[in-house]
């Protein structure tokens, strides 16, 4: 289990390494290397909790689909939020919902919360175990299961993957 | 031509992106609580600063890379710092404007008396 930690804490720091470098010179990448494993060996334990088992194909492919998901909900949360911003009247109504989640990873459960934040409306205020606290800016629902549907919506089927 | 498409794609996103920029900051002016403010400025920030970033690298293609880990990285970390200084300001009694339902307080509230 340490090994896999460490090893996809490297396998991250490298790529992100190469791609910033943006070369592939002997010197760069030897160097690059020698960096993430040293980073790692104080970082791995804290970055991820199952190691390789993020690089599941499904859970990949997840990922990537999320992506796209995300994207198109950034932008209708900006547009969204433009319009409350330049009309005259300001409209609110604002309250703290709580909502579930079935979540386990918490790698997962920051990636939903940051999507929370940035989709129509909505903020992550705080994380209790499987609870969060959600600032909604127009609350349409105070029931926990459904202000957990029109909150969460997609995102939690796309992160969840595998278990 | 495909010179000119990018560019022409760049200047659009950089505009796009200012045009953001200038929204949040203008929401962080008009709202009325330090909640609906970080609401307002992390959204439009977030999505200003990444049109910005990309923009920059549609006109310069040799920064590509380097300007997509750019938006990625700012993608996963603005939203988690206003998060923070929300729930910071949350438990500090900070209070928020005219809530219509307020679950966090009953809760924070049987923490304290546990504590």
């Amino acid at each position: 289990m340490k090994i896999s930690r460490l090893f996809f804490t490297v396998l991250f720091l490298f790529a992100i390494w190469v791609l910033l470098t943006g070369s592939l010179r002997y010197d760069e990448l030897i160097t690059g290397l020698f960096v993430a494993v040293v980073v790692s060996l104080f970082t791995g334990p804290l970055f991820t909790r199952r190691g390789i088992y993020h690089l599941h194909p499904k859970r990949i492919w997840g990922k990537v689909v999320y992506l796209f998901v995300f994207m198109i909900e950034l932008v209708k949360a900006n547009v969204d939020v433009a319009k409350r911003v330049l009309s005259p009247s300001l409209p609110l109504n604002p309250g703290i919902v709580r909502v579930k989640t079935k979540l386990k990873e918490d790698m997962d459960k920051l990636w939903l919360a940051n999507s929370i934040t940035l989709t129509p409306g909505t903020m992550t205020l705080d994380i209790k175990g499987d609870e969060l606290f959600i600032h909604w800016i127009d609350v349409k629902t105070s029931d926990v299961e459904e202000a957990g549907e029109v909150i969460k919506g997609a995102f939690e089927r796309h992160l969840g993957g595998v278990q | 031509m495909l010179s000119t498409i990018l560019t022409y794609t760049g200047y659009v996103l950089l505009v796009i992106g200012c045009f953001f920029l200038v929204v949040s900051s203008l929401g962080i002016l008009r709202m009325p609580d330090l909640y609906n403010r970080l609401q307002a400025g992390t959204k439009a920030s977030t999505l200003g600063a990444m049109c910005t970033i990309m923009g920059v690298g549609f006109l310069h293609p040799e920064w590509w890379v380097k300007c997509f880990l750019l938006t990625l990285f700012i993608l996963m970390t603005n939203p988690l710092s206003s998060s923070v200084l929300a729930r910071a300001s949350l438990r500090s009694g900070v209070k928020p404007y005219k809530l219509v339902v307020d679950e966090c307080e009953e809760y924070y509230r049987k923490e304290k008396e546990e504590n």
